[in-house]
């Protein structure tokens, strides 16, 4: 049997696309899917039939989107669409050409839920607490970094470095949806959603649609852009207490330290040798969660290391460099996996990170998953 | 004027648990082969997955993990009370319960104790809340 960490560095994505991001009622899923793919195709210059691996998030019908793109792979998988499916359906896609389930995998996801009014909260997503009216992941998320603040003393003011710096990122990304720039000030007199958390602690709602193209190292030579490797991946759950949903007592303190851990190991990488965070910033206090989780900081300590830019261009550790789901677009985490194989070409113009080698991915859910890119 | 809050979907599992509430008592569900108890409950124990589980009643005291406030209103019930207050329970007897603090003030400290109090909604569902013990 192969082991996981025999992976390191064999499997590539060779290919990114996107849309752009916004409200587009006049087309659906399958259309902003096809418009990624074309893009992630014409990156890469792969002729789109040897395409033999085809998954789905978020995304009706798995045989309808062949059917669009005019592929019959040997290889599907159809996920929900749910953001920690991103880091999920990444792993997945690279076991699958490991074992020869195939040899190019497209992986897909698009999101109309801004022009479909979706709100993420009430009887759209009925619950076991509705009775007391909590409801929404935002909640969650507030009845989390409540906690925190209770337990280590962070600030809002703290909390608010998280959406400026990556609010300033986007600033530097032409394709990104809020490209004004934000003060602290901002942030504590914007509009409580769910008090302690505050609009701007939101991630945006939007539409759009994202591609990757993963191959197996050997055959990513044959292609138009530089390869980028995955080097390294870690998982791990927390079911419990799913009833309560999106939420962590422990803030996925042990599940983002198992899944960082598995992926530092595999990779052979450290935090020194990490260029960049993409951390999945569906909400402001999962980038403090992330930060203790992996050991960028002691536990209780990310309100003090995010403090005067520290997560900016520059800083100690740039975090979602094309704006994030706070700023850029809502992709559910697979945007920023494609920001960091667009870092490691270093395709990224203004918010470049110099000399970029290594980008890690995180995504602290119930399915917490971290990937680790580098150049190879 | 009717009650237009979202309402508990009673089930063959939780009936109990909210025949119980309209009598002012709090049960969990526990398991008489390993002890486990929770809330909400499930088909088979999560420990040592045996079917038959029963009811036990709860003192109703705990402590206050975290709470939020809620300013937007996801139903149409809530628009007229906004903001209002959620909170995370741990009971004395282990599980963690969502819940509403009927309590206002802003003075409040996680580890606070605190204690159930019922409020009938309807003629047929009575919410279990929490105030400062
Ligand atoms: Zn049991």
């Amino acid at each position: 049997m192969t082991e996981l960490k025999d992976l390191k560095d064999k499997i590539a994505v060779i290919g990114v696309g996107n849309t752009r991001y916004g409200n587009f009622p006049e087309i659906d899923d399958y259309g902003l899917a096809a418009h990624a793919f074309r893009n992630a195709v014409q990156d890469c210059g792969i002729d789109k039939d040897k395409i033999d691996g085809l998954l789905v998030s978020r995304i009706p019908y798995y045989a309808r989107m062949g059917e669009v793109l005019g592929l019959n792979p040997k290889w599907t998988i159809t996920l929900p669409g749910h953001g920690r499916m991103s880091g999920m359906g990444i792993i997945e896609a690279a076991t699958a050409i490991a074992a020869g389930h195939c040899d190019y995998a497209a992986l897909l996801y698009a999101n109309i839920g801004r022009s479909r009014r979706v709100n993420y909260g009430g009887d759209e997503s009925p619950g076991t607490w509705d009775p007391w009216g909590f409801t929404s992941p935002g909640a969650a998320h507030a009845m989390m970094f409540r906690r925190h603040m209770e337990l280590y003393g962070t600030t809002t003011r703290q909390l608010a470095e998280v959406s400026v710096s990556i609010r300033y990122h986007a600033c530097l990304n032409p394709d990104a949806v809020m490209r004004n720039p934000i003060t602290i000030e901002d942030h504590e007199s914007a509009r409580f959603i769910t008090a302690p958390l505050r609009l701007l602690d939101y991630c945006l709602i939007n539409d759009g649609a994202v591609c990757l193209i993963l191959t197996s190292k050997e055959r990513a030579k044959d292609f138009a852009k530089p390869p980028v490797l995955i080097s390294g991946f870690g998982a791990q759950e927390t079911y419990s207490p799913s009833s309560i949903a999106n939420f962590d007592m422990d803030f996925w303190y042990p599940a983002i330290s198992a899944a960082g851990k598995q992926a530092y190991d595999m990779a052979g990488v450290g935090h020194k040798d990490v260029d960049a965070l993409m951390c999945y910033d569906n909400f402001s206090p999962t980038v403090l969660f992330s930060l203790e989780g992996l050991g960028f900081c002691g536990r209780g300590e990310s309100g003090a290391f995010v403090e005067n830019g520290g997560l900016s261009l520059g800083g100690k550790l740039p975090v979602n460099t094309d704006g994030g789901h706070l700023s850029n677009s809502y992709m559910q985490g697979w945007a920023l996996n494609v920001e960091a194989v667009r870092q490691l070409r270093r395709e990224c113009g203004a918010r470049q990170i110099p000399d970029c080698e290594v980008v890690q991915y995180v995504q602290p859910t119930p399915c917490t998953r971290s990937i680790i890119y580098t150049r190879g | 004027m009717s009650y237009n809050k979202p309402l508990p979907r009673l089930d063959t599992l939780n009936k109990p648990f909210w025949d119980a509430t309209k009598q002012n008592r709090f049960l969990l569900q526990h398991c008489p082969s390993c002890g486990d108890t929770r809330f909400p409950p499930g088909p088979v124990c999560p420990k040592c997955l045996a079917g038959e589980q029963t009811w036990i009643e709860a003192s109703g005291k705990g402590t206050l993990e975290s709470w939020v406030d809620m300013h937007r209103a996801y139903w149409d019930g809530y628009k007229d009370e906004l903001p209002y207050r959620v909170c995370l329970v741990r009971l004395e007897e282990g599980p963690v319960v969502v819940s509403n603090l009927v309590d206002k003030t802003e003075n409040l400290r996680m580890g606070a104790p605190v204690k159930v109090v019922f409020e009938a909604v309807t003629d047929e569902v009575t919410l279990p809340k929490f105030t400062l013990a």
